[in-house]
């Protein structure tokens, strides 16, 4: 084959979910860790994997394995932040790198290996550049680099080899390399799903397809997997050098330094981006980001994918970027005043005209006509104006749910799938109040209701009053249902009462005792 | 006809043609949106059609809610505005689906900042119910009426709407469960009504059980009397 891929350098953190969590301070060191998207293990620590945890497996499943297992929720914004000083640090050794999520990045291996002397010894500073990572160098990073022609060998060989003098792919190599390894591997499981389905399991069986009639069958975005498998890069034949008017910016008056603020800015200039790109049938594979501050500083990132890049994904990548700037403090390079500009510019593009894996589209259209409706209200009164509610765990009615702006990721805090003993079953009460009301409750001759430290009822509730309301009869009541939260804790620890009254009119209501004092929570109505 | 002049302008031009007959749909689907089986009796046709104004009494959330769980479960995006109070695990569970419904707790206190988002959201959402923060002016409330026909989206009020097509509320509403301390909130047997303009005016009862012990809403069969119901009652304690 005479078309080669460039010789490429690939870091790789292991684990870097896990990573970032410690370097957050959540969880220490050592301990069995494991990070949870969508209800499956994305990353866990080496503890964890020794108690035979691994990627993929249920939360139950994993944590049956491993007892003391900690289990933490994904943040893809907090592993963009912690990635921020390791990129700033290989930065100040080579040049042209490219991000290509949390815990990987990329640059060309050329300048650097003449620079320092030869591949070897370019791998064996970027191996130790853990160490010098400021923010993390408590513990030091386990870092990992390899180098090989294409990203996806290059990858591969830093994840696989066992040290570095085994972590160097001989030029021209990489197909072959890459031929015995799983499809897995290119990390497009709608993809390499269909592709198992064919019986297709190797790289090498995949790349020995014909390149047209992969590109028929799986669209663009298949043409670009089948070069990777090839030992290629996904920078296709028809790569186009951008035009300029591709680049979008938008400015900031007054200049933001509050992450949020600038994300939901960003999200809107990622749609038009991806907007004025989709337009003229082009996709986008590398993108720079581009601030620039009230003082004149220029902060510019550039963001690899392996697939096109959505406006979905285009709008994530500004707002990690953004959160590793604005929140990364103390590094050199941290940006000394607020926002004034961002910009977005295409640095690669191809042409890309939708793709076709499963038979049957999806409802885009009325997901999209909702989505814009909905991103209107937030740019009239604020991103928080619009929320979408998420089931949560918890025993009171207020915790039970939770609402996160709209376009912001739907992770609940806790987990609505255990089983919290205490709470009130179903049917719940239609209406939550924000602020509970104080009520009193008494028995038919008027004196206060109160509960016993062992739960026992003083007397039957006759009546109830809220606030200043009429007073009102009880026809029927049930509880009361003490709960003792976090007893052990003398910060959270909460005691409440719980009691359903049901008055003469016919309404339902979910009342609570908390210190000292009865409240309703929410109404049944 | 001043029924029609009310609903909009621009069908009293075209007069005595009832007005919500031949709505001028937007380029979205014209078919009607399904409604919960145990609601299906209180509609002509058994499902809602697209474009229309329904009121719900306001002491009535969870009815609201079962309307906007069946075109929700069907595929429909939902907007709620104005109700900070909403208990979303009850919607949750009448069937509400959570992926496809936004809440706009508080639009702003002016009056149009209110009216520009529920504007906006009739432009993009199947479902907009809203609970105003005021009393809505008649000239405002047909405008937005008439939005919501033009873009094929079903306004739902909880609370007064002056000249909704169809007008929803509950009666008779008695809790079973509770005794004295014993049991919990199990279910609630309801009657509710439907009355309303054009294909809505004849007047149509149900009773439900809303929500019922597992939260949805089912039906409760009609020709059951109070008696019954007692004896369910004793039964349960």
């Amino acid at each position: 084959m005479s078309e080669r891929a460039v010789r490429t350098v690939v870091v790789w953190c292991p684990d870097w979910p896990v990573a970032a969590a410690i370097a957050e301070g959540e969880v220490r060191a050592g301990a069995s860790v494991a990070v949870l998207a969508k209800g499956r293990v994305l990353a866990c620590s080496a503890a964890a994997r020794a108690a035979g945890v691994r990627r993929g497996l249920r939360r139950r499943e994993a944590q049956g394995r491993c007892p003391d297992l900690f289990v933490l929720a994904h943040h893809p914004e907090q592993e963009a932040r912690c990635f921020e000083p390791v990129v700033a640090a290989v930065e100040q050794m080579c040049s042209g790198i490219e991000v290509i999520r949390p815990g990987l990045l990329a640059l060309p291996a050329r300048g650097p290996a003449r620079y320092y002397g030869g591949e070897p010894a370019l791998l064996d500073r970027l191996w130790r550049i853990g160490a010098m990572v400021p923010a993390l160098s408590g513990d030091a990073l386990p870092c990992r680099a390899g180098i090989a022609d294409g990203i996806l060998a290059a990858t591969v060989i830093a994840r696989t080899a066992a040290g570095i003098e085994d972590a160097i792919v001989p030029p021209g190599g990489s197909a072959d390399f890459l031929a015995v390894h799983p499809v897995d591997v290119l990390g497009q499981p709608e993809l390499t799903t269909v592709l198992r389905r064919l019986g297709i399991r190797t790289l090498g069986a995949f790349a020995e397809l014909p390149a047209d009639d992969v590109l028929a069958r799986f669209g663009s975005e298949g043409a670009v997997a089948h070069r990777r498998a090839r030992g290629l890069d996904a920078k296709p034949l028809a790569t186009r050098r951008p035009e300029p008017e591709l680049a979008v910016k938008t400015l900031f008056d007054p200049p933001v330094e509050r992450v949020d603020t600038a994300a939901f800015a960003a999200r809107a200039l990622a749609v038009r981006f991806h907007e004025s790109l989709a337009d003229r049938a082009l996709g986008c594979l590398r993108l720079s980001i581009v601030a620039r501050t009230e003082h004149g500083e220029e902060l510019c990132r550039c963001w690899r994918h392996d697939g096109v890049l959505s406006a979905a994904a285009i709008s994530d990548r500004v707002r990690w970027q953004l959160d590793g700037w604005l929140t990364h403090a103390g590094a050199g390079d941290a940006p000394t005043s607020g926002i004034l500009e961002l910009e977005l510019i295409p640095e690669q593009v191809i042409p890309h005209s939708g793709h076709q894996l499963g038979l049957w589209g999806g409802a885009g259209e009325a997901e999209d006509r909702a989505d814009r409706a909905l991103t209107r209200v937030q740019g009239l009164f604020g991103p928080d104006a619009v929320l979408t509610p998420v089931l949560a765990g918890g025993r009171h009615s207020r915790v039970r749910t939770q609402l996160v702006p709209w376009g912001e990721p739907r992770i609940p805090d806790r987990d609505p799938d255990e089983p919290w003993p205490g709470h009130i079953p179903a049917p719940s009460a239609a209406t939550v109040l924000p602020a509970p009301q104080p009520v009193q409750l008494t028995d038919a001759a008027d004196v206060p209701i109160e509960v016993t430290g062992r739960g026992v009822i003083t007397a039957d509730p006759g009546r109830l009053r809220i606030g200043a309301g009429p007073v009102e009869d009880v026809e029927s009541w049930a509880g009361p249902w003490p709960v003792k939260e976090r007893w052990w804790d003398p910060k959270a620890a909460r005691r409440r009462v719980h009691l359903q009254a049901v008055t003469a009119s016919g309404t339902a209501r979910l009342l609570v005792l908390e210190r000292g004092s009865w409240w309703v929570e929410a109404v049944y109505d | 006809m001043s029924s029609v002049a009310m609903v909009a302008p621009a069908a009293s031009a075209a007069s005595g043609a009832p007005p919500l007959r031949t709505p001028q749909l937007g380029p979205r689907a014209q078919d009607d949106l399904p409604v919960l089986p145990a609601l299906a009796p209180l509609l002509p046709t058994g499902s809602l059609r697209r474009g229309v104004t329904v009121s719900v009494a306001a002491a009535s959330t969870s009815l609201a809610l079962a309307v906007l769980a069946g075109p929700s479960a069907a595929g429909a995006w939902c907007a709620l505005v104005g109700m900070p109070a909403l208990g979303v695990r009850a919607a949750a569970e009448l069937g509400v689906a959570l992926e496809r419904f936004a809440l706009v707790p508080a639009a702003g206190p002016g009056n149009a900042q209110w009216s520009t988002a529920v504007a906006a959201l009739l432009d993009g959402m199947d479902v907009v119910a809203v609970r105003p923060p005021r009393r809505v002016a008649g000239g405002e409330a047909r405008r937005l009426a008439a939005r919501a026909r033009e873009r094929a989206a079903v306004l739902l009020c909880l609370g007064e709407w002056e000249g909704a097509d169809l007008r929803l509320s509950v009666s008779d509403g008695q809790w079973i469960g509770p005794d004295a301390g014993v049991g919990r909130l199990r279910g609630r047997r309801i009657r509710a009504h439907a009355t309303g303009r054009g294909g809505f005016s004849r007047p149509r009862d149900v009773e439900l059980w809303l929500p019922g012990s597992d939260g949805r809403v089912h039906s409760a069969a009609p020709v059951e009397e109070r008696a019954p119901l007692s004896v369910v009652l004793g039964a349960v304690s």
